[in-house]
């Protein structure tokens, strides 16, 4: 009799590993006790389908309505039964997930009890995806399109080489002025860059740690040097805006391409055209970086989008391009990230803006760069690019014009 | 030269300033959402 049931008990054994793969292999379309294979009738179970996890990424509500309601009822308040009541972990992140858990923090921040925010997923996709992608491109594509420009152009020179006599082309305060906006820029550039794309490739390349350091660094001088930028910006603003206007010289400019294809000069006074196009690019995208900067500078406390978006709805714009109206009801947090966004986005045509800036003002044009270097340019040159405006300083301003005291 | 190197010597003036200007004046993230009972330093 022993024998037998010892007989049994062996073969019990020896089947089991072959029953073992109806449980854990997913494949296996035999039912898991307990557990349903089949996703359709999940809203009955509770538990949440793919669908609901990708709506919920898209920022929208989970179809799937159960799991958003399924915060463990009264188990909280069970007497008894702990801290947590009778609810399970999985309850308590659902609560916090949904924003309808009792959470309490030590910030003083209001927003500080949002802890998940499934409404910035949208946002956070958009930022480490197409923000980084399209922006590096401009930035690469600018550059290389300036690359293949100077190898069809090349260097433009001063036609018939330098005069030897000098003209005052911006005075000191001007310069000044202008270097303090350069140089806060290229350094808020340099920051937000890294920033941007420290995870994804300084991480790899460098290790955590020099991440770290650099971001903390890089955080702590894009916040204070931001100040500087703005000074300058007004300070540019205000001293050049005037010979910023449009007139009827700049429709010459724009017929003979500004000179910069062909051998032409057409007239100017002390901005071109294309000078100007950069001032009120400057301007103009220098005002919006600066409001969206100020937005993130102090969290939560001065909000742009809810009332832009309400503004730009009035009067149809999405409608425009074929889309819905903008939201207007925004979370604080998605305040934030509208502002994060669009600081990147017009940050990276500012930097694609001043790329060829940088250009013109340096290895593109011979001369150009004394201008804001010694304040002196070459008279041929003031004649080739500003004849108007060398012409005016001839009768109005002659002190402005000297022979080199190095020559 | 003068005015670039100038103009550079600003934005380390200006940026310093701004720091310890909002510090004093408690703007900083960790003076704003601080509670009594929360040791950040």
């Amino acid at each position: 009799m022993l024998r037998h049931l010892m007989a049994l008990l062996t073969l019990t054994l020896l089947a089991l590993p072959m029953t073992a793969p109806a449980q854990t292999d997913p494949t296996s379309e035999a039912p898991i006790a307990g557990t349903s294979v089949d996703d359709s009738p999940a809203t009955s179970t509770g538990r949440q389908t793919l669908e609901d996890i990708l709506a919920r990424q898209r920022g929208e509500d989970p179809a799937n309505p159960v799991r958003s309601h399924d915060l463990g009822g009264d188990a909280l308040q069970a007497p008894g039964m702990g801290p947590l009541g009778a609810s399970s972990d999985s309850d308590i992140w659902r609560q916090i997930r949904f924003n309808d858990g009792d959470i309490r923090n030590s910030t003083l921040n209001p927003n500080g009890d949002v802890l998940i925010q499934t409404g910035g997923m949208w946002w956070e996709e958009l930022r480490k995806g197409p923000l980084r992608t399209y922006g590096g491109w401009l930035l690469l594509g600018t550059i290389a399109v300036l690359a293949v420009f100077y190898l069809i152009r090349g260097r433009i020179r001063i036609d018939g080489g330098k005069t030897g006599t000098l003209v005052l082309r911006f005075k000191f305060v001007e310069r000044m002025a202008h270097w303090v906006l350069a140089g806060s820029f290229i350094l808020l550039g340099f920051t937000g860059l890294f920033t941007l794309f420290g995870r994804k490739y300084l991480i790899p390349a460098f290790g955590h740690e020099f991440n770290s350091v650099l971001l903390t660094g890089s955080k702590f001088i894009h916040n204070n040097v931001s100040w500087a930028f703005m000074i300058a910006l007004a300070m540019v603003f205000v001293m050049w805006v005037w010979h910023n206007i449009p007139d009827k010289t700049d429709i010459i400019w724009f017929k003979q391409a500004g000179g910069i294809i062909g051998n032409k000069h057409p007239p100017a006074r002390k901005f071109n055209a294309g000078q100007k196009i950069i001032f009120w690019s400057v301007i103009v995208l220098g005002v919006s970086v600066s409001a969206s900067g100020i937005s993130l500078l102090f969290p939560f406390e001065l909000p742009l989008f809810s009332h832009s978006f309400d503004v730009l709805n009035g009067w149809g714009v999405p409608g425009w391009f074929g889309f819905d109206a903008l939201p207007v009801n925004l979370a604080p947090q998605e305040e934030m990230q509208f502002a994060q966004l669009w600081h990147a986005i017009v940050a990276f045509l500012m930097m694609a803006v001043i790329l060829g800036h940088i250009y013109i003002g340096t290895l593109g044009m011979e001369g150009a760069y004394d201008a804001m270097g010694s304040g002196l340019v070459d008279e041929n040159w003031a004649h080739q690019h500003h004849s108007l405006w060398l012409e005016h300083l001839q009768e109005e301003k002659p002190g402005k014009i000297r022979p080199d005291p190095a020559e | 030269m003068k005015a670039m190197l100038s103009g550079f010597a600003a934005i380390v003036i200006i940026g310093v300033g701004a720091y310890f200007t909002l510090e004093s004046l408690g703007f900083s993230s960790q003076e704003v959402y601080s509670s009594p009972n929360a040791r950040v330093d």
